[in-house]
């Protein structure tokens, strides 16, 4: 407690870096397991929780956040609960998925309500630096149903940001975005990352977590899969082998010819077309054209099997 | 005002739902005005006017609307987790909703039973009403608030005390009465202004002591609950 209110006296809040932990984490309902056995600890910078949908990512970030009491295990900020304890959110801010907004509230109304509710000395200039701090200034008095989606999720981080929390979780923050919105809110994460606060953002997304984290923590069905530098992660996913169905107006000579490539690791034909193995992604999609040229053979489809993030998580934990 | 009360206040007028309090205050003023210029006798227009649509009907419907709204509608919305994120005390939230709730709630009803009161028979009846009726509104609403947090289907299970607890098994098991907010409210408006109108079947003490019970009850318990408020689920 003591340590909580000097460092806000101070106003520097980037002073201290919080870490929240989490012990042998599980959550269930009923006989259905969303989270299972999840250990890990957050610290400073921006960590991409990644995982396909329905993987247990909100119900995890619901418990970080103290609004959902695990089944078993425990998490804490800087050592204390953050379930029945309100006074974690002096050092944390959430950005919950659901879009939930007080639509009747202009954004400066809205962010200053959360600067007075925090009890901050200065609400009004509070306010305003969180606003601009996602540039929101020119539409901070419109009312907040007047908003698309990309400025209603700034309005909200806004208002998570408004008592400059240590440690800022954001569920699935991307979504609805367009690519500029999206583009901003991910400098605004690394600006926070590199400032030395702690940032966990969930997103279904391979290629958002690749943009603004270097370290991810992956989850699937529950558990946590892997976790650790995203480019180690990343070359695990690009380098299993894909499963691709081609039609072509030569299936079978198709076949041949492919069985002659590198690339390819086998060949499958039945009545349905050709199913092609592929080890390398880059290769056989850059070498089917030229191969059906020489040929004279012309592919009429090319469909990918596996491309699903379920397939490509579940590579990942047998990885 | 605090700004768990402001925020609440503009929600709760900033909703459409905020429409349903006007016709049945509006109802029960236009129907005491139309017996009294008919010059129809207060004995037979009072009970069921005052008891039978303003205070088993009027007063916990506009509760039920208002005590679920100031939580609940938040709940609904997922708005709440903007409050709830807060280093609050859980109590600093549910007493400035439960003050919203119970204030609105009574100015909406007890305005137009005191019109009526006075219609009725005197001024100290209406006076009479409306204080019976604004403690009415503070148990109705401890009670719809903690509903809101205990269930899912707050204005459900609200509507199935107030219709089938006080309305149907009130007039017919007469134990029950024991257990009737409606109830205290008469008693209590009968003991200030004694008319031929109002018919008690709890006694003051009991209707005193039962409404202070539920009031600060169920507002404990509304406290507790939020204290651990969960935030549902993507598979439940």
């Amino acid at each position: 407690m003591t340590t909580i209110s000097a460092d806000q006296a101070t106003g520097t809040p980037t002073a201290a870096a919080s870490t929240l932990d989490l012990a042998g984490v599980s959550r269930w309902y009923g006989n259905v397991v969303a989270v299972n056995d999840v250990s890990m600890s957050l610290g400073p910078g921006v960590t991409g929780l990644l995982g396909p949908n329905g993987a247990g990512k909100t119900t995890l970030l619901h418990m970080m956040a103290g609004f959902l009491a695990p089944s078993r295990g425990g998490v804490t900020l800087d050592g204390r609960p953050t379930w029945r304890n309100p006074e974690v959110y002096r050092r944390l801010g959430l950005v919950s998925e659901r879009e939930a907004v007080h639509t009747f509230l202009t954004a400066y109304e809205f962010v200053l309500a959360s600067a007075k509710l925090h009890g901050l000395p200065d609400p009004a200039a509070a306010a305003r630096r969180a606003i601009a701090l996602v540039e929101m200034e020119g539409a901070q008095d419109r009312r907040i149903g007047t908003y698309s989606k990309g400025m209603r999720q700034r309005a909200r981080v806004a208002a998570a940001l408004v008592h400059e929390p240590q440690v800022l979780l954001l569920d699935e923050p991307f979504n609805g975005m367009d690519p500029r919105q999206r583009l901003h809110m991910m400098e605004l994460l690394h600006r926070l990352g590199d400032a030395g606060r702690t940032i966990l953002f969930s997103s279904h997304i391979l290629e958002e977590v690749e943009q603004v984290s270097g370290t991810v923590q992956v989850m699937v069905a529950g558990r946590l899969a892997a976790s650790g530098d995203f480019r180690t992660i990343r070359r695990l996913m690009t380098n299993r082998p894909h499963v691709f169905t081609v039609h072509s107006t030569d299936d079978r000579a198709l076949a041949v010819a492919l069985m002659a490539e590198a690339s390819v690791t086998g060949v499958e034909l039945d009545r349905a077309g050709l199913t092609v193995r592929a080890g390398d992604y880059g290769a056989f999609t850059r070498v089917l054209p030229k191969i059906a040229l020489r040929e004279g053979i012309r592919v009429r489809q090319l469909v990918p099997q596996d491309e699903s993030l379920e397939s490509v998580f579940s590579y990942l934990v047998e990885a | 005002m605090s700004t768990v009360s402001w925020i609440t206040l503009r929600g709760l007028f900033g909703r459409r739902r905020f429409l349903l309090l006007l016709p049945l205050p509006a109802i029960l003023v236009l129907l005491a005005v139309l017996s009294r210029s008919l010059g129809v006798e207060p004995g037979e227009w009072g009970p069921p006017v005052l008891v039978g649509l303003g205070l088993a009907v009027v007063l916990p419907v506009v509760a039920l609307i208002v005590g679920t709204g100031v939580l609940g509608a938040e709940i609904d919305d997922g708005t709440v987790v903007h409050i709830l994120t807060k280093p609050l005390p859980r109590w600093q939230i549910v007493l400035p909703k439960l003050a919203v709730a119970a204030g609105v709630t009574a100015v909406t009803v007890a305005v137009p039973l005191c019109v009526a009161g006075v219609l009725a028979d005197s001024v100290r009846l209406g006076l009479a009403l409306a204080a019976a009726s604004a403690v009415g509104a503070l148990a109705y609403s401890a009670l719809f608030l903690a509903l809101s947090l205990l269930t899912r289907r707050p204005v459900l299970l609200g509507l199935v005390y107030v219709l089938i607890w006080e309305g149907l098994l009130g007039s017919v098991v007469s134990g029950t009465r024991v257990l009737s907010i409606q109830q205290y409210v008469i008693a209590l408006a009968d003991r200030i202004a004694p008319t031929g109108l109002l018919q008690g079947d709890v006694s003051v003490p009991v209707a005193a002591v039962m409404s202070a019970l539920i009031s600060v009850g169920f507002t404990v318990l509304a406290i507790d609950r939020l204290r651990s408020f969960s935030v549902a689920g993507e598979t439940s």
